[in-house]
């Protein structure tokens, strides 16, 4: 067998280039296997393509190679139990039809390993077709068990398949998002979603062991895509999505997700990680988490990191304390301590001024620091754009109508004519000592002048007394400049333009005041 | 009728013997009708009437013309006998018969009379001769016989008022009848009257005689005077055929010459220097004030909104019965201000054509002869010659203010080839369809030949020659921002020939603000909307390219950025505010893209002095790229620059001893693009110019915001960055300088300011219930409706009050009628009465009689 093989190989590479195209001489050699058992060497030039440096080629192998296997799995013609090793097959005294099943298993065996290796293959076309054809062996392995059924538990499922396609997917040196989301179809399904969450929670314990928790920024992003791609179902009575049909466990699935995602986490994560996974941490991971308090160690740890990474534990941290009644000290002062001048330019400024308007819009919060964050929040409104400016300053306007004491920040009639410096203190972190009461919002008049109109009209509500009726800032919350542009220009287009009167002669002419341009710049 | 006529009619018959006045006078017959009001200046005709007077003369009326319409009723016409003494019995008929052909003979000669009247004819009456009566008339005049008067005067009469026979007859019957004392004074009366009127008559024809005397000798006087005047005028050989002429004619000629010459027209006063400079700094201060207005934008006018007036009547329910129909003259975004600065503008430029063409008379009289000469389009030719002229006029004033860019052409070079350049070019330009129209149009030609096609094509499709010129110059206002987007994006870019077409631009878009808004507004957002793509997707964009720079410089340019709210410049400063949030500093290149959107933000908002915080944090960000040690700072930048990170040295000098070496200059604006920098030293030069810029644009903010309220705040991380961060030791001397007097601006600013309260409300003011007063200038009119309106309500008040006098007359017709018929009826029942008591009384005499006759008989027997 192994003379004819050798032969195949060389008459193979011989007519590859001029008798037959490949994928005409794969399914032709596929369909002789199938039919009579004669043609079983051919089985190797099959294999041989899968090894082929042309790309075509191995995609056609990879679907001959599904083909073929899988009709075999489906007529029984795989050895079923625990294989001897191919050297002893020939000596061993067993029926021919026992040494073909014996021989198709072991290139069985090896067909899949080539498929692993070709998942990490450059090419993505290869990748795709591997992992579909490895997922379709996982699919009818299910069906047709190459485990003895009496030794094993009650159901079986191709768990090392999986296991050892997980492990190629989590690769170390290479960005498997694609691969990964073309995986996650197969991710629908209950329980392939039950044994990758568990290959996956034992992967990453081996492969962060064997770091000693070192930061491996693709690997884990590669876990992270992976994880963020599971999306568990919402109500128990959907696990009604099989590869393989069998009774599900949904108590179990949760707890696997829950141990899996804190088995992730435990380790140090790189900063954008973080930032990743605080985005969706409380829409798609909290709520399928038996016990949610576990993960207060995590977004605390992330709070205290500082900059955008605690604005988006913000939102973690506001589920566990609305729904699971997390007491955090010194909230609020560190919600204080997070206003900082970035936070108008971030991405996230819309969700954190959601949320900070939640957490804000209790009543019962102390006078000083309501006051405090107004103060702040208007200090900062000195280097913020305009069409965060148009969202800020209705927030600050509501702050002081929720608090009516607060009124004193913009009309303290008592002391009207005394000229005083500011008494607040900006660096003070904390809010109860910063004697933020005792200033007022001079912010907001300088802001009066700004140059951009709706800006200088939202200001000068400060003039009066505040209507009773709080703005909604909600559609103001993801403003972007192009928006308001864009507003400006809708808004009054038939009246007439008008016009410089100084007539322009030269390009750096100074308009208005002085030529600032003309000073500094010339016209080379 | 020998009846006693009514006691009415009687009054009435006393009241005619009576004067007016006497009537008037009498309380009895004076009906005085109460007023309700009395209106001061106002004249009522109806305040006295004159009831019996006038009741008097209605009924005398009916009787004229109601009564007789009555009796003639269902009554056939009738002949009327009108032949001269028919019926009069005393004449004798021969006599009857001459008069009746004389009176024939009149009537003819009268019609005839009245068309002929230079034929003299034979008057005659009673068959004499009238001309002979009439001096028979003047002989009597002369000397007075009170005997023969009394016949001449009937003559007299009678030569009058044509001979009516009956009349005379009559009269003559009265007179016979009359006493003659009497007749006699009335005589001489109308006598006295007849001969003072002849005596007027006479003196009246003697001063026309002498007059007509006096105007010949004055004809005849002028015509020796005018013989000389034409003496002067004329040749000889005229002057002899005017003497043939009628002198009439020649002096109406000359009054109606002199009549129809055109008058000298009050002309308005020429201006002083002084005056047309007032005038101008009028106008300037007017737009000034303009612009402040638009500054303040409607906040103002929300707080200075007056107090609607209420009326005495008004419910405060909300119901205006009539709303206030004058337009408020209110300020309406420039509306008002617009027609007139347009105008303006283009009477000065007006101005400035007709100066340069001036100037090309003087200068250069051959050239516009050679123009002329070649070219065929001559009307043309003086607008494009003056355009000419204007293009060296700014030429030269360029010259004077950037002596750098012109320095390596003298003058008369420029001069020379401006001037050939001229003869080149075409005069007349089709206006381009499309950009590449345009482009095709300019390329190829230098920047001035560009400028001089522009200006010639702007000329020969003005508006004003043809219909559709008026859209094909919108367009070139957008194809020209095109190509001056492409000019800046060409490499290298260039800039000077956009420089000199700014005045086109400009030009054009006070021809169409309209469009030039629309085409600035599209540019705008386009290039927003790019980088807001990028910016969704990668997170950050790359800072605009020049071209966009030069468009935000443009905009500056061409529109108002004081304004509170404007069309086109606010979108501006928002691009620029995106631009420097949005874009992070990677690159020196990036650094002075920056600093020009700087230096844009300072101008846009130098006037207002509205406050632009990311200018602020800009500039920080640029200085915080300047400082060496990074760690612990006691500021903090904001977004796009980053406190530290791969690119936050790019300004931090590689070589302090460089700084020695550096001088002043201004940074090119290619610079943004690419900048070749090969030496350390040469960087580091740059490096020190682009903060140099920063600090000069730092200076002009810290003076700009000094009236913010917040200023020290705002100020304050920059502070701290120049105070303690910043190496000022290494730098040169000047920047040293810069830096001390920023600080000490900031410094000095006031920290202390008044604490916060609400502005000072009006108390709401009581409802003041007193009327509405309004300066009435026509009394007595109807106001507050159009023309038209009035006009109808006073045509029905007019037929109301015709409807309702025609009411009353036709109701005193039927009681005048009513009335008659009664008495009619009661006349004809007392004529039966009468008849009836008449026939019993002759029935009576006649019993009587019979009865007597038989009691006589009886008594016989």
């Amino acid at each position: 067998m192994a003379a004819s093989k050798r032969c195949n190989v060389s008459s193979e590479n011989l007519t590859v280039n001029d008798v037959k195209t490949p994928k005409i001489d794969i399914n032709g050699k596929v369909d002789l296997i199938i039919q009579s058992k004669k043609h079983a060497n051919d089985v190797f030039d099959v294999l041989e393509y899968l090894q082929s440096e042309k790309e075509k080629n191995v995609v056609c192998a990879i679907d001959g190679c599904t083909k073929l296997f899988s009709t075999l799995l489906e007529r029984g013609e795989l050895y079923v139990g625990k294989l001897p090793k191919e050297e002893l097959l020939i000596g061993g005294d067993r029926s021919a039809d026992e040494k073909y099943c014996m021989f198709m298993r072991h290139r069985y065996n090896g067909c899949l390993e080539l498929l692993l290796e070709h998942i990490s293959h450059e090419s993505y076309q290869i990748k795709e077709s591997a992992l579909c054809a490895l997922m379709q062996f996982a699919s009818m392995e299910g069906k047709f068990p190459l485990q003895d059924l009496d030794w094993s538990e009650h159901y079986s499922f191709p768990r090392e398949l999986i296991q050892a396609v997980v492990e190629r997917l989590l690769s170390q040196n290479e960005d498997m998002a694609l691969l990964i989301s073309r995986f996650q179809e197969y991710l629908d399904m209950e329980d392939v979603r039950y044994y990758v969450m568990s290959s996956v929670r034992d992967n990453v314990g081996r492969v962060m062991d064997k770091t000693k928790g070192a930061v491996m920024p693709i690997y884990q992003n590669n876990v992270f895509t992976l994880l963020s791609n599971i999306n568990m179902p919402s109500q128990e009575s959907e696990l009604t999505n099989y590869l393989v049909k069998q009774e599900g466990q949904p108590a179990e699935h949760k707890r696997t997700f829950e141990r899996l995602w804190l088995g992730f986490l435990k380790y140090k994560l790189p900063s954008n990680m973080y930032k990743k996974v605080l985005v969706i941490l409380h829409d798609s991971i909290l709520p399928h988490i038996s016990n949610p308090t576990l993960m207060i160690d995590f977004l605390t740890a992330a709070y205290d990191v500082g900059g955008a990474i605690s604005l988006l534990a913000l939102n973690g941290l506001f589920v566990l304390i609305h729904q699971h009644n997390l007491d955090y000290p010194d909230f609020y002062k560190k919600l204080y301590s997070l206003l900082e001048p970035s936070v108008f330019h971030v991405k996230y400024r819309a969700r954190f001024f959601h949320l900070a308007n939640l957490f804000l819009s209790s009543t019962h919060l102390p006078v000083y620091l309501v006051a405090a964050f107004a103060k702040r929040l208007s200090r900062l409104a000195l280097t913020a754009p305009p069409a965060v400016l148009l969202m800020v300053l209705p927030f600050i306007c509501n702050l002081i109508r929720r608090h009516p004491a607060c009124r004193v920040l913009i009309h303290r009639p008592s002391a009207a004519d005394e000229a005083c410096d500011d008494p607040y203190l900006m660096e003070e972190e904390d809010p109860s000592q910063c004697h933020a009461l005792e200033s007022s919002l001079w912010e907001i008049q300088t802001l009066q002048k700004h140059y951009h109109p709706d800006v200088a009209t939202a200001a000068m509500a400060i003039n009066k007394p505040l209507s009773q009726q709080e703005d909604a800032i909600s559609e103001l919350l993801e403003l972007s400049t192009y928006e308001l542009m864009e507003r400006d220009l809708k808004h009054k287009q038939s009246k007439t333009v008008p016009l410089e009167f100084d007539p322009a002669t030269q390009l750096l002419q100074g308009s208005g005041g002085v030529g600032v341009l003309g000073l500094n710049f010339s016209l080379e | 009728m020998g009846k006693p006529p009514k006691k009415k009619n009687l009054a009435d018959k006393v009241r005619k013997t009576k004067t007016s006045t006497e009537i008037k006078n009498n309380p009895f017959e004076v009906k005085i009708n109460r007023k309700k009001f009395d209106i001061l200046g106002r004249k009522s005709k109806h305040d006295v009437g004159l009831p019996g007077v006038s009741r008097s003369k209605a009924i005398n009326k009916r009787k004229e013309t109601l009564l007789k319409e009555y009796k003639t009723k269902d009554k056939a016409n009738k002949f009327i006998d009108k032949r001269f003494g028919e019926y009069d019995t005393k004449m004798d008929p021969e006599e009857k018969i001459l008069q009746r052909f004389s009176m024939e003979r009149q009537r003819t000669q009268d019609k005839k009379d009245m068309y002929n009247l230079n034929e003299e004819e034979e008057l005659t009456h009673y068959g004499q001769s009238l001309s002979e009566m009439e001096k028979l008339n003047d002989m009597v005049d002369s000397d007075d016989d009170a005997d023969e008067k009394g016949v001449l005067s009937a003559e007299l009469t009678a030569s009058h008022f044509g001979g009516g026979g009956l009349l005379r007859r009559k009269t003559q019957g009265e007179k016979d009848n009359g006493g003659n004392q009497r007749a006699k004074s009335r005589q001489e009366l109308i006598e006295e009257l007849i001969l003072k009127s002849k005596q007027e008559k006479r003196e009246r024809q003697n001063q026309k005689e002498e007059s007509q005397v006096l105007t010949e000798k004055l004809d005849q006087d002028w015509k020796s005077i005018q013989g000389l005047l034409a003496h002067k005028n004329a040749p000889k050989a005229d002057r002899l055929e005017e003497e043939d002429k009628p002198k009439l004619d020649e002096y109406d000629m000359m009054v109606r010459e002199l009549g129809f010459e055109m008058k000298a027209q009050p002309s308005e006063k020429m201006k002083t220097p002084e005056e047309v400079a007032r005038e101008e700094r009028e106008r300037l201060q007017k737009l000034e004030a303009d612009r402040l207005r638009r500054m303040m934008g409607d906040v103002v006018e929300d707080c200075t909104k007056t107090q609607a007036h209420m009326s005495a009547d008004d419910l405060n329910d909300g119901f205006i019965l009539d709303g206030d129909e004058k337009p408020t003259l209110a300020y309406q975004d420039g509306k008002w201000n617009i027609n007139e600065e347009g105008a303006k503008i283009e009477g000065d430029d007006d101005e400035e054509g007709g100066e340069g063409e001036s100037g090309e008379e003087e200068s250069g009289g051959e050239e516009e002869e050679e123009g002329s000469g070649e070219d065929s389009h001559s009307d043309l030719d003086s607008e494009q010659e003056s355009e000419g002229g204007e293009e060296e006029e700014e030429e030269e004033g360029e010259k004077d203010e950037v002596p750098a860019t012109k320095s390596q052409l003298s003058e008369e070079e420029r001069k020379a080839q401006a001037e050939a350049a001229k003869a080149e070019l075409p005069y007349t330009f089709k206006a381009p369809e499309s950009y590449s129209d345009l482009k095709g149009l300019l390329q190829g030609h230098p920047a001035d030949h560009q400028c001089i096609i522009l200006a010639r094509t702007q000329k020969c499709n003005h508006p004003s020659l043809a219909v559709g010129n008026k859209l094909k110059l919108q367009k070139l206002f957008g194809f020209l921002l095109e190509y001056v987007g492409e000019l800046a994006s060409r490499s290298p870019p260039e800039l000077s020939t956009i420089d000199k077409m700014i005045t086109q631009l400009y030009g054009l878009c006070q021809l169409f603000p309209e469009a030039a808004s629309k085409a600035m507004q599209t540019t705008l957002v386009d290039s927003a909307h790019r980088m807001e793509d990028v910016l969704e997707v990668k997170g950050r964009a790359a800072f605009p390219q020049l071209d966009m720079l030069i468009y935000l410089k443009i905009t500056a340019l061409l529109f108002p950025t004081s304004d509170f709210r404007h069309p086109v410049t606010t979108p501006a400063l928002l691009y620029i505010s995106q631009a420097l949030t949005k874009c992070p500093v990677m690159s020196l290149e990036d650094v002075t893209s920056g600093l020009v959107l700087c230096c844009l933000a300072v101008e846009y908002v130098s006037f207002s002095k509205r406050f632009c915080p990311e200018l602020i944090n800009f500039l920080l960000g640029v200085l915080h790229l300047a400082v060496q040690d990074k760690t612990s700072t006691g500021y903090s930048v904001v977004p796009p620059f980053r406190q530290n990170g791969k690119v936050s040295d790019l300004l931090v000098l590689s070589d302090p001893e460089s700084s020695q070496t550096w001088s002043k200059k201004t940074l090119p604006l290619s610079a943004t693009q690419t900048l070749t920098l090969t030496t350390d030293l040469d960087t580091d030069h740059y490096r020190l110019s682009a903060v140099a810029t920063c600090m000069d644009l730092l200076k002009h903010c810290s003076s700009l915001y000094r009236e913010l309220t917040s200023y020290s705040h705002i100020f304050q991380p920059i502070t701290t960055l120049l105070s303690k961060h910043l190496p000022i030791k290494t730098y040169p001397a000047a920047l040293q300088d810069l830096h001390g007097e920023i600080l000490a601006t900031i410094s000095g600013s006031l920290t202390s300011r008044p604490l916060l309260v609400f502005q000072k409300k009006k108390p709401i003011p009581l409802k003041l219930f007193t009327p509405k007063i309004v300066e009435v200038l026509d009394y007595g009119k109807k106001r507050g409706n159009t023309k038209e309106e009035r006009e109808k309500e006073r045509l029905n008040h007019k037929y109301k009050k015709e409807f309702k006098g025609a009411l009353r007359e036709i109701r005193k017709d039927t009681r005048f009628l009513a009335r008659e018929k009664l008495n009619e009826v009661m006349g004809r029942d007392a004529e039966r009465k009468r008849k009836v008591k008449e026939l019993f009384g002759s029935l009576a005499t006649q019993e009587g009689e019979w009865k007597a006759l038989k009691r006589r008989k009886n008594s016989r027997h």
